[in-house]
């Protein structure tokens, strides 16, 4: 593969911070889980941290993302406050969602981050009706769609593919192929494995990109954004890359040997990026280091912000399962019903 | 006031949220060049052009979750699934993401969706086409469920839906396209949602139906009354989330007796439901234990001589009815 040329190098400097935030935000983060401050599934995005930087990086501020149950990353790339993520995950109400999503649903409507989102696959008929917005208001908004490998076999893959190219809709899908679906690897559960051509059926054609390497993900994610954008085309970008991490916290990795992992933590994407930029003369040894203890740093906020916000009160449970209205006044379920006002009665 | 058909009612509703609001978009299947499977989109592609009238590919799921991905980012999409049964293809997009994703990003977002689609039995279409569903979309919080038996209702109920930042279920029936019924004139006419209709007066027993069986109970109540002596109070819910129980509960605590009436499955039917909430707010209301008519507890059969016992006729309402008077309203007549 011929090396892409770097950005400048403030913007080349930025994508090692960013990347290296998100590195030192999943070991605490896995730190925490292990201390129960955490509870639920936890995935970590440790090795894909060039899939999702690179990815990010190709975006423009009001284009819409959205990602999968493993989103702490996308969200942090995308900008949202590293305490608001980690508080997410501690279930506190200062959290992006204040508590009701946790780690598989962050989202930051702000930037634009369209979501975590729990159900595989469930993502892209989604990604579809941002994309839909977008034509239909006739703006220059796309949206790119990360999922697994393993979401390339459900039925809205096929289906949500077919329809973007039907409607020409403005939307970039990117399978990050991290070479399992869970416990089940690439070749056990998909008969095509060369994942890039799985779109090209429905009129969707694909690209690929090295996902360990954030400069080769950024320049294809670049074109692919383009094309959607400009030519109305929707595309898949295979992003190949690999979680050195279980799938979650709660996975013994049976399923692989530890020579794999090996030989591809050789090509952790944090170390080779660092080490090009340091080859290339735009870091040394200081900066490197300053960078890593400015995201301890950084986490170390997170954490001590997350831990400082209260729990959501339980006279909130009810908020936000409707939009209250003239149509809606009041809760009307069964176990909440009383003598007096009902939640969202009182509209004085 | 206008007499119109049902359907007509529906594509006079959708005609006039299109015109009024620029957001609004139709799409489903064959809704476009077809006019829709029974007709309730006639006429709109030609009015409002193929970008808000969108004909889609057989892909319930997709459709949907791009109706609520839309509807997240500003538009207001209103989707046709042909009938109720393909909407059990659309589960996931329904209950995982149109019902939850507001509540799951803490508020961020509205998701302001209309799922249309038409119910029931009696026209020999077997077990994959015959459903009555309106009790498993009753079952999720985060979506509103509207079952309108009426033209007027059909209009003012999707009127609301369009104009409401929920998602909202809305379910019609096939038997009732065709049906003729007295609509207002009113452009702005709206039904608001959780306002129950009292369809019948009357002091001895409230009967509540629900979709189509409002009017199965309407026609049960007359016979009651000629050949009983039996008041009815029919009512028709027309939303079952919001449910107005106030109306249902003052009702029963008049007459201490009621009877639900639905045309699904009875185990965590409507009626159950119903049941439970009007024994535990009105007990001390009432003088016989509520009685329910639903369909048959096994699929819908193709031929007709089964399928019309496998789900309510006025004949079942009535004994459902009397047997909650016992011999006491029967010997008073002697």
């Amino acid at each position: 593969m011929t090396e892409n040329q770097l950005p400048a190098p403030e913007v080349s400097l930025d994508w090692l911070k960013s990347m290296t935030l998100i590195r030192r935000f999943e070991e605490r983060a896995g730190e925490q889980y292990t201390r129960a401050k955490i509870g639920g599934f936890l995935h970590l995005a440790i090795g894909e941290e060039a899939t999702i930087v690179g990815a990010v990086a190709a975006l423009r501020p009001t284009d819409y993302m959205i990602a999968t149950y493993r989103s702490h990353g996308q969200a942090l790339a995308r900008g949202s406050e590293p305490g608001r993520v980690m508080a997410e995950l501690f279930g506190r109400v200062d959290g992006l969602c204040r508590g009701r999503g946790g780690s598989m649903h962050m989202f930051d409507l702000e930037r634009r981050f369209m979501g975590g989102f729990g159900i595989v696959g469930g993502n892209l008929p989604l990604a579809a009706g941002f994309g839909l917005t977008s034509d239909y208001l006739g703006n220059e908004d796309a949206t790119l769609c990360q999922f697994g490998d393993g979401a390339s076999n459900q039925g809205t893959f096929g289906e949500t593919l077919n329809l973007a190219a039907l409607w020409s809709l403005p939307v970039v899908f990117m399978v990050t192929n991290n070479q399992f679906g869970m416990g089940t690897s690439l070749e056990r559960h998909s008969a095509q494995t060369n994942l890039q051509i799985k779109g090209e059926g429905f009129g969707v054609p694909g690209l690929e990109c090295d996902g360990m390497d954030v400069v080769d993900t950024w320049s294809v994610t670049k074109e692919a954004m383009r094309i959607a954008r400009e030519e109305r085309q929707p595309v898949l970008v295979e992003a190949l890359n690999y979680r050195f991490r279980g799938h979650s916290i709660a996975d013994p990795e049976d399923y692989r040997t530890e020579e794999e992992v090996l030989a591809w933590s050789k090509r952790d994407p944090l170390v080779t990026f660092a080490d090009r930029l340091t080859a290339e003369g735009i870091l040394n040894d200081e900066q490197r280091e300053a960078i890593d203890l400015q995201a301890t740093e950084t986490v170390d906020a997170a954490v001590a912000f997350a831990d400082a916000s209260p729990e959501p009160e339980p006279s909130s449970l009810y908020d936000d399962v409707y939009v209250l209205s003239d149509q809606v006044r009041g809760w009307y379920s069964a176990d909440h019903r009383g003598a007096g006002v009902q939640k969202g009665e009182d509209l004085s | 006031m206008a007499e119109m058909r049902y359907r007509e009612a529906l594509n006079q509703a959708l005609a006039e949220e299109l015109e009024r609001d620029p957001n609004v978009y139709l799409m489903g299947q064959d809704i476009s060049v077809f006019g829709g499977a029974f007709k309730v989109t006639e006429g709109l592609m030609d009015r409002f052009g193929e970008k808000r009238i969108r004909d889609t590919p057989i892909s319930e799921n997709t459709i949907v979750g791009i109706g609520v991905g839309s509807a997240m980012t500003g538009l207001r999409p209103v989707i046709e699934l042909m009938t109720i049964n393909f909407s059990l293809l659309a589960l996931d997009q329904i209950i995982n993401h149109a019902a939850h994703v507001r509540y799951m990003f803490g508020g961020q977002v509205s998701v302001p969706l209309v799922v249309r689609m038409p119910q029931g039995a009696g026209h020999q279409l077997g077990p994959t086409h015959s459903h009555s569903f309106e009790a498993l979309y009753l079952h999720v919080p985060g979506l509103l469920v509207a079952v309108p038996s009426t033209a007027a209702d059909a209009k003012g109920l999707l009127k609301t839906a369009i104009r409401d930042d929920n998602p909202v279920i809305f379910i019609e029936h096939e038997t009732l396209y065709g049906q003729r019924g007295e609509v207002p004139d009113d452009p702005d006419f709206t039904v608001p949602f959780g306002l129950a209709a009292i369809r019948r007066e009357g002091i001895d027993v409230t009967i509540i139906g629900i979709s189509r069986m409002a009017q199965t109970a309407e026609r049960a109540a007359e016979q009651l009354a000629a050949e009983h002596g039996i008041e009815a109070e029919v009512i028709d819910p027309r939303t079952l989330r919001p449910l107005d129980l106030d109306t249902i509960l003052e009702s029963v605590a008049k007459t201490n007796r009621c009877v639900i009436v639905e045309e699904g499955w009875p185990h965590g039917g409507v009626g159950a439901n119903l049941a439970a909430l009007i024994q535990e707010q009105g007990f001390d209301d009432l003088d016989a234990p509520v009685g329910r008519v639903t369909g048959v507890d096994a699929p819908m059969p193709y031929a007709k001589s089964l399928e019309q016992i496998s789900f309510p006729h006025e004949q079942q309402v009535i004994e459902a009815t009397l047997a909650l008077f016992g011999e006491r309203k029967r010997a008073s007549r002697g």
